[in-house]
């Protein structure tokens, strides 16, 4: 049963029902969802939750929609991995690997999307929307295939094929969008307010976003039931940043896990920081930017979290990081060569920024930590192409010892 | 008729300057002003542009000529 009762402003407090509806009717600030966390109170506890699916989904009570109707994929409840080999490189001894690439279409996204597609299938609309460069794509024609939807699927016109087959391969109307990323967020947001479609990130927004919240509870629940001293988080609108705290505070004023003292620490790549650049200002104030990066799936240079984001940086005692591009396939290998992972560009960005912070003095060695890796390497081969050099040989033995003298 | 919600930023002198005035004298844009933090050098205002879309295109490039940073205010969508 769903314990959402109201969407509310998180400018001005005013509240509305839970409706499909993204932005407060009379400030046009974001709308969040609000829950009545006695009757959850009463209803939860760590036994309920352990005796759940092993999904998301065993964290029901904490979710804005009826799990009985659920459109799921068996998403979520990914690996949480003692990272032995990084943590030693590293200097850390309780470095822990949330490997959320393992999710059915291989990211975070499909947390948000199957509350999203719950909530749409809800509200009885037919078909499921997006606009995308990858992932979101992927994860929206998949669940809409799941839940007999029809789905639309809007790119820019320049995006590689290759980005979209994982998605393509679902069945949706695949839209390619002569013009500039402004414009296609411009176009999306004009056809999500013309036509009956439950866009996903635009208004189901409310409800896709709590969907990032159970990376804070799988986490705490793999732990033996704690929040992590350090969370490091890769962030493109800042969403998931903010919704991991949120998790891990929900857990702790419903008592299911101690106090929470966990560092939030934002990492973002150098062509795409807008978030991190604005905390480095000293700054509330997010400023747009143009994203140029080689971690596709961070490139949003509008930030819809940023603001929340900081808020959250600030009261965590966390902080953000910039990670140079150049040191994005470096941290997708330190991951890979020592833990045998395959992450895609954001998890570079997280690898390389957690180095960062631990040379920094900023995590300790026997702090525990975790790193989130939120989608799989697979999505961006074209970013470490660069790493295949085979050694060529003819077929016979001589060729293979004069090669490789001493195998 | 098409609506969009964004937030124009205004910085340094532009704080200064009609911009929005200018828009719906220059265009067929009706302006619906909702919040706004307007300090010494930096300013911001979010508000609803009504209008016919090419004309709201039109007019939205027109200010971001002067300058002004105009961005949705659901931010970016594209993930």
């Amino acid at each position: 049963m769903a314990y959402a009762t109201a969407l509310k402003c998180r400018e001005c407090g005013r509240e509305y029902p839970t409706d499909p509806l993204n932005v407060c009717e009379f400030c046009f600030g974001p709308l969040e969802v609000k829950y009545d966390y006695e009757a959850i109170g009463r209803s939860i506890s760590r036994d309920s939750i352990q005796n759940g699916p092993i999904t998301m989904w065993r964290y029901e009570d904490l979710l804005p929609v009826d799990a009985a109707n659920a459109v799921d994929l068996q998403t979520g409840f990914t690996p949480l991995i003692k990272a032995t080999n990084l943590g030693r490189i590293l200097g850390l001894d309780h470095l822990y690997i949330k490997n959320d690439a393992v999710n059915p279409t291989n990211s975070f996204k499909d947390r948000v999307v199957s509350v999203a597609a719950t909530k749409a299938v809800e509200y009885e609309f037919k078909t499921l929307a997006c606009a995308s460069t990858g992932n979101l794509a992927g994860s929206v024609a998949a669940h809409a295939a799941k839940a007999g939807m029809s789905s639309y699927i809007f790119i820019p016109s320049d995006l590689e094929r290759g980005k979209v087959v994982g998605a393509a391969i679902y069945g949706p109307t695949v839209v390619a969008i002569d013009g500039s990323y402004d414009d296609v967020n411009r176009l999306c947001s004009e056809l999500a307010d013309t036509y009956p479609w439950a866009f996903v990130n635009i208004n189901m927004r409310p409800y896709y976003a709590e969907g990032s919240k159970t990376l804070g509870y799988e986490v705490a629940e793999q732990l033996g039931w704690q929040a992590p001293a350090h969370c490091v988080v890769p962030s493109a609108s800042g969403s998931m940043f903010t919704k991991i705290f949120k998790g891990l505070n929900e857990f702790e004023d419903l008592g299911l896990i101690p106090k929470v003292n966990t560092h939030m620490h934002m990492t973002q790549a150098e062509g795409c920081s807008p978030i991190a650049a604005a905390y480095e200002a000293g700054t509330t104030r997010v400023r747009p930017v143009k994203p140029n990066t080689i971690a596709k799936s961070l490139a949003i240079g509008n930030p819809a979290d940023g603001y929340y984001s900081l808020k959250v940086i600030e009261d965590s005692h966390g902080d953000a990081t910039i990670v140079p591009e150049e040191e994005v396939v470096e941290g997708i290998q330190l991951l890979a060569e020592n833990e045998g992972i395959f992450t895609e560009t954001a998890g570079g960005v997280v690898i390389s920024g957690l180095k960062r912070l631990v040379e920094r003095g900023a995590i300790k060695r026997d702090e525990v930590t975790v790193a989130y890796i939120t989608g799989n390497g697979l999505k961006t081969i074209e970013a470490v192409e660069e790493l295949v050099n085979p050694i060529h040989i003819s077929p016979t033995m001589a060729a293979f010892h004069e090669q490789i003298p001493n195998p | 008729m098409s609506k969009l919600r964004v937030t124009f930023t205004f910085v340094g002198v532009l704080v200064q300057e009609p911009v929005i005035w200018r828009l719906s004298q220059k265009f067929a844009v009706k302006t619906n002003i909702r919040r706004a933090d307007v300090k010494d050098g930096l300013g911001w205002v979010t508000l609803e542009l009504e209008g016919e879309e090419i004309v709201l295109q039109q007019g939205i490039e027109w200010v971001r000529s002067t300058g002004t940073e105009v961005e949705l205010v659901t931010g970016d969508v594209i993930e």
